[in-house]
């Protein structure tokens, strides 16, 4: 853990050193987790406005969105990125799993069609990363195995890790068990939504980068 | 009915990469199950994801996933990341890696050394494990 922690803080710090110009920050996850929602929140809290459509149904987020230039400030330090909302990443998708939720079947069916490209998308831009934010529902099974999958991939291509578990203000929010499947990560719980935890997520950053 | 198809290493250890991909998901679209001896290295996996991606349509919805991996304890499936990072790097004989079309299983259930595969016709009736 504190080998990892430690690269994540070179990684950061070299690429602020080197004056590299935009360190391209990824939210990262399965669909529907609230990577959307902590884009907003990022957005709101630095820029006072917000990035993205958020939605209950999975795969609303089907293309790339980046912010430009987010400066978050605190005690006279200054963490700059760009930010990476990406559409969640899934080994299915159903059409008829939108209109179970009321959509039409065309909707659906350009909606699935769209979110396979998403998805794609989503793995092709993961070299792109100079750290990321695995964002995960902590509310459901966290040994599902795109979230091993994305992780172990970040991993291998030596790219700085934090991983979030979201929607710890529901009752079903289950931190342990998110911690135990990822035993050497440095973990944060967090409410995206409500801002619960949202603080320390921050400082983490900070902490992160020096 | 269910059809489960064993695939030995030895069958995929010689193909490149994209070839093991196609193999497998060849299997997984004739709506049978894969139980692969052994796993994909990480970038496998996700090109695996990708190409399942690129060709879901009508009849094919995509795969359900799940890759257990050896003397994992209660460590998690990272921590042999960590461990043996030339392991994930090449791929490994060892562990399992179960593949099935998503239109036959709903579900596949993980804990760190059991799997369990919910099916689609069954729901709560049949469930089939596998240890
Ligand atoms: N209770 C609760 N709900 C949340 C939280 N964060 C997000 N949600 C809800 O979860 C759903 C999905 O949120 P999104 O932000 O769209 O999720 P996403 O990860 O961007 O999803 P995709 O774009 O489909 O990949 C929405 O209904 C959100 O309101 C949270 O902290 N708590
Ligand atoms: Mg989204």
């Amino acid at each position: 853990m504190i080998k990892l922690v430690k690269k994540f803080i070179n990684k950061v710090l070299i690429n602020i050193f080197q004056k590299k110009k935009h360190i391209k920050l990824g939210l990262y996850g399965p669909p529907n987790a609230g990577k959307t929602t902590l884009a907003n929140r990022i957005c709101q809290d630095w820029l006072g406005e917000d990035m993205g459509k958020v939605s209950n149904i999975a795969h609303e987020t089907r293309e790339i969105q980046i912010k430009e230039q987010i400066s978050l400030k605190k005690d006279g330090k200054e963490l700059s990125f760009n930010l990476v909302d990406t559409p969640g990443i899934a080994t299915k998708i159903d059409y008829e799993d939108f209109m179970k939720v009321g959509m039409k079947e065309k909707a659906a069916k350009s909606r699935a069609k769209e979110a396979t490209k998403g998805v794609i998308d989503s793995i092709k831009w993961l070299d792109e990363m100079d750290v990321v934010i695995v964002v995960l529902d902590a509310t459901k099974d966290p040994y599902s195995q795109v979230n091993i999958t994305i992780i172990g991939n970040l991993a291998a291509r030596d790219i700085p890790v934090l991983v979030v578990g979201n929607k710890v203000d529901l009752k079903k929010a289950n931190m342990k068990k998110v911690q135990a499947a990822f035993p050497q990560y440095e973990l944060i719980g967090i409410s995206a939504k409500y801002g619960k935890n949202v603080d320390e997520f921050y400082e983490a950053l900070f902490v992160l980068a020096g | 009915m269910l059809t489960l198809q064993i695939v030995p290493y030895a069958e995929i250890s010689g193909l490149s990469s994209i070839g093991r991909i196609r193999k497998l998901l060849n299997i997984a679209k004739e709506n049978k199950i894969v139980l692969l001896e052994g796993r994909l290295t990480k970038e496998e996996e996700t090109e695996l994801i990708k190409v399942t991606m690129e060709e879901i349509n009508k009849n094919f919805r995509g795969i359900e996933l799940a890759v257990l991996e050896p003397e994992q304890g209660d460590m998690g499936g990272l921590a042999k990341i960590r461990k043996g990072f030339a392991n994930v790097l090449l791929g490994n004989r060892t562990g399992l890696t179960v593949i099935g079309p998503a239109n036959v299983v709903k579900q596949i259930k993980k804990d760190p050394n059991k799997i369990q595969l919910l099916t689609q016709e069954s729901r709560s009736r049949k469930k089939k494990k596998k240890k």
